[in-house]
């Protein structure tokens, strides 16, 4: 098995689902120059809705395919997800809109305890694993396995990236949203209902989220109420990566930390000589988050700061 | 002309802190006449502006746009009443096409919302399509021809003014405010924008014009009110205004015989 060529599968595979979390983040950056650091959590809880109603359905209707099953999952978790991002929105941040910065960044960061939290109280402290429902086949590419899974979550992510930019691009709601996010004050003078637009973009950030949190937990076989925590941070490690506000950026950079991500951990050992192994993997999205802040504080397709006015 | 009163602007104040930025001003415009706001600097015309379109609330008075109060709306069912707006310093979204910000101008006037977005039905589409067509005349309307690909931060200055007419009036305004709006234009631009002023007008917009240009005020204002500290010093028609003591004082800076100190 060739091991350069099976990393970049598992990492092109694991960078797509940072890169559907990273939008999130990137998204809300920017129109409110908020890091919504509940996004993790968000996606979390999608991972437990749907696991919840998939655990549900295999049980109620053993002879369903697992593809219909985990649909069903993902159906339900979608709108869990929109509705508690439509409530931390109005509930959390809206009432500190015109507060100074910092302390919708610390709402935030409390939002994403108080979840963490009730998904303990709600699901428990161990792990919740995903039934194995889902077709294992495997194929062999250029020396490398790919699983049926693997290429269901690269071709799903991509058409969700795909979607999400044709609406930003081509549709009212996506006009007002870049509109909004250039200057809220003269999109509201043209007759944008900025709040809206806000409310918009976390129910859609938070839809996508609930597929990756289905993606996570299908590919790693388990979901916890500590999951959100380390994806959250390497998603929004991702976001800074591609230029945080960028919406390409963020579909740029997801790709490249979980490919980075992976190669790493492929090949730790031998660079280190067996010192560190595979586990430190997770060292590698803040070498990266460290290096672009240090070198590239705007983000590999941000705009310079300093253009911002 | 009719002689309706379209924007009834009465006893408005707005203090910042202890500053009084406007002191019980009103004003009242006529649908379809072109009505100039002048005065010097820091009198208080762009306050008044930001008063009227909801960015500042009212410290006391009301203003009306064809009878219904506009005072405690959100700027953006201001903008739904019939009320649009340019700005004093261009505030385009630059990085978005020229076309783009007028088809933003039409979001009062369109309804798609996130289902649409996310189903483009048949009616977002006929809708979308609408809105490219009505932004792509707005912009012929304004001179701005093949334009619309162009970034509007990278249009020329003068197109740049244009553009934010054709967003205003993408809006559908009863009541069209500009602020400045031919600031630093070369003669030759400053008389074709006064010549899109005046079809605005035979079109049916009523035009609020906020203009340190005297010449361009005087030739095309119906009505003319002065400001000074905040204080409306006169109203009347371009000529007695020009004639008149306290506005003469006001631009001059001294106080000539006879006349109040304000």
């Amino acid at each position: 098995m060739d091991i350069f060529a099976q990393q970049l599968v598992n990492g092109l595979v694991l960078g797509s689902i940072y890169a559907l979390v990273a939008l999130g983040y990137t998204m809300v950056y920017g129109i409110l120059e908020l890091i919504n650091f509940a996004h993790g959590e968000v996606t979390m809880i999608g991972a437990m809705v749907a696991l919840t109603v998939i655990g549900v359905l295999a049980g109620v209707a053993p002879d369903l395919p697992g593809v219909l099953v985990v649909l069903g999952g993902i159906l339900v978790a979608i709108p869990a997800c929109m509705l508690l991002a439509f409530g931390i929105e109005k509930i959390a941040y809206r009432p500190l809109r015109k507060a100074p910065r910092l302390a919708p960044l610390i709402t935030a960061i409390g939002v994403s305890i108080i979840l963490q939290n009730l998904a303990m109280l709600i699901w428990g402290r161990q792990y919740v694993s995903f039934p194995e429902i889902l077709p294992t086949t495997k194929f062999e590419v250029f020396g490398a396995h790919i699983s049926l899974l693997q290429i269901a979550i690269v071709v799903l992510a991509l058409t969700i990236m795909a979607c999400l930019w044709l609406l930003v691009e081509r549709t009212r709601l996506g006009r007002a949203m870049r509109a909004t996010a250039q200057s809220r004050e003269v999109a509201e003078l043209m007759g944008v209902n900025v709040d809206r637009v806000i409310s918009a973009t976390f129910i859609i950030g938070a839809a996508i989220a609930a597929i990756a949190g289905v993606m996570v937990s299908a590919y790693y076989g388990l979901a916890h109420y500590y999951m959100g925590f380390m994806l959250g941070l390497k998603a929004f490690s991702a976001a800074v990566l591609g230029g945080i506000g960028n919406i390409a950026g963020a579909m740029l950079g997801g790709l490249l930390l979980g490919v980075i991500e992976a190669l790493g951990a492929g090949y730790i050992g031998d660079i280190t000589g067996g010192f560190l192994g595979s586990h430190y993997q997770d060292v590698f999205a803040f070498f990266v988050l460290i290096g672009v802040l240090v070198f590239r504080p705007s983000g590999l397709l941000g705009e310079r700061v300093a253009n911002r006015a | 002309m009719s002689t309706a009163s379209l924007l009834q602007v009465s006893c408005v104040t707005k203090r910042f802190g202890g500053l009084a930025a406007l002191e019980e001003v009103s004003l009242d415009v006529r649908a379809g006449e072109i009505y100039g706001l002048i005065g010097p600097n820091g009198a208080g015309k762009t306050t008044l502006f930001n008063c009227m379109t909801g960015l500042y609330s009212l410290t006391s008075g009301a203003v009306k746009l064809a009878g219904a109060p506009l005072q405690g709306l959100k700027p953006h069912q201001i903008v739904k009443c019939g009320f649009a707006r340019t700005f004093q310093n261009i505030r385009l979204f630059a990085n978005m096409t020229a076309l783009e910000n007028v088809m933003v101008g039409r979001h009062p006037r369109s309804r798609a919302g996130i289902l649409g977005a996310v189903l483009r039905g048949r009616g977002t589409r006929a809708e979308e399509a609408d809105i490219r067509d009505q932004a792509r005349s707005l912009m012929d309307y304004v001179g701005l021809h093949n334009k619309g690909r162009t970034l509007a931060g990278h249009l020329a200055y003068g197109d740049q003014r244009r553009l934010e007419i054709a967003r205003a009036l993408a809006t559908e305004p009863k009541l069209l405010a500009l602020d400045e709006p031919v600031a630093g234009m070369n003669p030759s631009e400053r008389r074709q924008m006064g010549e899109l002023f005046l079809r605005l007008r035979a079109g049916g917009v009523t035009l609020l014009l906020i203009e340190h240009d005297v010449k361009l005020v005087m030739g095309l204002c119906d009505r003319v009110a002065v400001l000074d500290y905040g204080r409306k010093i006169a109203e009347g028609d371009a000529a007695s205004v020009q004639r008149d003591a306290a506005v003469i004082a006001a631009y001059l800076g001294s106080t000539p015989v006879g006349a109040a100190p304000t």
